[in-house]
């Protein structure tokens, strides 16, 4: 459904725009319906800027996204079929008004000539789904409402437009312990009924647990991606493998478990001396799990890949 | 003992009246001891924390006292818990991105901040710690600007231990940094204890899974109350309260996927602070409540070590 093909995108910095950084760097994957995929990345690794071009709030500077194998930018009514998510709640909405002013304002600008009982009903159907219950959040202000009301409203707007495709911008990780696994069931119960999802976060444990595929982002490049459960249970590239096990689990202590051992240092993301080395591309190490790595000769998986 | 709170109030005065963050907290820490201290945003977790450097001015201090190695700590008076900050407890704040003066290099930050405090800059030491957390010596020469958030929060945490203070109140220190960085800070925090630069730590935070992993005790508190305290290991596999139960199972972890097991939140929301309700403040989303709930549980010992706040544990 959504595709993107080698997409990257460099910002211009320092005076006059005179140095460049590469924000995103040749990314291609897919998101069908039906499906939530996780880019997994750590800050400045290139994935909110990714969620920002598919929700063309920022623009492509090469490749292309399409939605259908068209390009994202020459579509019509792209938001109709594509929404966004963002992090911070409590800031998505305007102090001063009542929060379900947002669902008001997708009437005016997209059904304007819906009538007010069709509407209601409409804005029912998308509260029902995502679980809330109308008396409970019409007519109330943000600061009436919790972290993950709020976040769910926000998601019950986007359901009004009967979107395909949603942008989920680290919409948890702001949300406490007890309310945020409602709303990572709810992403769950939409891929259900055929809604794709891009969940962007840093946490990888929630990535683990609603996602189908699984993208992880380094410096703006794809370092390893494929289905979750091969991603998550035989991790091959080493940055993927440090971050999981810089995970915080319970029933098992870091101490316990042994350390990254000393010849991950010369690979190609961790050593500085490798650092300009050309980016191998992706290899497919087993159906459906992609591993993009180039050491100098030192990792054992990789070289087993490269050969 | 180095730490024994005894029964501690303090509420926030607003426009409609008294936010009872924190209602009546007694709790002890011992030498040595890492104690995490984990809760739900306005649990009072954070203010707990504060009052005990009394950081705050709109907090006000209703009743209770707190006592640091044998000397009565003044969390009632701004003034003359001067002499106590920095020197024997001391604070690492949450926003450390911005904890910095950034129009000093932080070594000159450093030595002035030692001078207000009347002591002399010791810029060996300085130096000394900085390499301990894995920074080398020339960011002393740097802007805190040029640091990335895992160093700064590092470095503010060199500087808030410098004096060797007796308590550490860590506030909520990993919760902005990536999971790499949230690693070396949390190590960081336990080789400070290791060391003995810093005699007992309270760890504030929201991740029960990151505390676990450095933490020697486990303070669960909810709405204003202590639900539950005991050692990390039981407060992850054995927790008699309920919050703590239903808050342990509702954690993903690496491994648990959506189609294979389905985890469960906490339905509705914590009680208002304005006015909180009588009895067992958790009643109202408790699968185990009954008639007795409608009476204040103490917060009793259930086991050596372990003290609940339930009727059902008790």
């Amino acid at each position: 459904m959504l595709r993107l093909d080698r997409v990257s995108k460099t910002f211009r910095t320092g005076s006059f725009g005179g140095r460049e950084l590469h924000a995103v760097r040749e990314v291609g994957f897919e998101v069908a319906q039906g499906e939530v995929v996780s880019l997994i990345g750590e800050s400045g690794s290139g994935k909110t800027t990714l969620g920002r071009m598919i929700l063309r709030l920022a623009a492509v500077s090469e490749g292309s996204i399409t939605l259908d194998g068209v390009d994202i930018a020459r579509q019509k009514d792209y938001y109709r079929s594509v929404q966004g998510v963002f992090q911070d709640p409590f800031s998505s909405y305007n102090p001063i008004f009542k929060a379900d002013r947002v669902l008001e304002m997708i009437r005016q600008r997209f059904f304007p000539s819906m009538g007010a009982a069709d509407w209601r009903a409409r804005v029912e159907s998308s509260l029902a789904a995502v679980r809330l219950d109308p008396g409970g959040v019409l007519g109330k202000y943000p600061h009436q409402l919790s972290g993950g009301q709020l976040q769910r409203l926000l998601i019950a707007r986007a359901l009004l437009l009967d979107i395909r495709m949603l942008v989920a911008d680290e919409i948890i990780s702001m949300l406490d312990a007890s309310t945020r696994i409602d709303v990572l069931n709810l992403l769950g119960e939409l891929k259900g009924r055929g809604l794709g999802i891009l969940f962007i976060t840093h946490d990888l444990s929630l990535g683990n647990y609603v996602s189908e595929k699984t993208v992880v982002l380094r410096s703006g490049r794809v370092v390893e991606m494929g289905r979750t459960e091969l991603v998550f249970g035989n991790p091959l590239h080493p940055y993927t493998r440090n971050l999981l096990g810089s995970v915080p689990r319970l029933h098992r202590r870091w101490s316990e478990e042994e350390d990254a051992p000393e010849e991950e240092a010369t690979c190609f993301y961790h050593g500085a001396a490798g650092r300009d080395a050309t980016w191998p591309g992706l290899v497919e190490a087993e159906p459906g799990h992609f591993v993009g790595c180039a050491t100098s000769g030192t990792c054992a998986p990789a070289l087993e890949l490269v050969r | 003992m180095t730490l024994k709170v005894e029964d501690l109030r303090v509420y926030y005065r607003t426009l409609k009246g008294d936010v009872k963050a924190l209602d009546g907290v007694t709790f002890s820490l011992a030498d040595g001891e890492i104690m995490g201290l984990a809760g739900e945003s306005g649990s009072g977790k954070s203010t707990l924390g504060k009052s005990l450097i009394r950081l705050d001015g709109r907090m006000r201090h209703i009743g209770g006292s707190a006592e640091l190695d044998g000397k009565d700590l003044p969390v009632g008076d701004t003034h003359a818990m001067n002499p106590f900050r920095f020197h024997e407890v001391s604070l690492i704040p949450q926003y450390a991105m911005s904890a910095m003066n950034p129009t000093r290099k932080i070594g000159r930050m450093v030595d002035e901040l030692l001078r207000s405090r009347g002591v002399a800059p010791m810029r060996q030491e300085l130096e000394r710690r900085v390499g301990l957390v894995g920074l080398s010596a020339d960011v002393l020469d740097r802007y805190p600007i040029e640091l990335s958030g895992g160093m700064k929060q590092r470095m503010v945490m060199v500087i808030s231990t410098l004096l060797n203070p007796s308590l550490l109140i860590a506030d909520e220190v990993t919760s902005a940094l990536d999971v790499s960085s949230q690693k070396a800070v949390a190590k960081t925090l336990l080789e400070f204890r290791d060391r003995d630069l810093v005699k007992s730590m309270i760890v504030v935070t929201h991740d029960i899974s990151l505390v676990y992993q450095i933490a020697d005790t486990i303070m669960v508190m909810y709405a204003g109350k202590l639900a539950e305290k005991a050692t990390a290991d039981v407060i992850v596999s054995a927790p008699r309260h309920p919050y703590t139960q239903a808050l342990i199972s509702s954690l993903p972890e690496v491994g648990v996927r959506y189609e294979e097991r389905r985890l469960q939140g906490i339905p509705g929301r914590p009680p208002s602070l304005l006015d909180p309700p009588k009895g067992c403040r958790f009643r109202s989303r408790c699968p185990l409540a009954f008639e007795r709930c409608a009476e204040e549980p103490p917060f009793a010992e259930v086991a050596p070590g372990h003290s609940v706040a339930c009727w059902k544990a008790v």
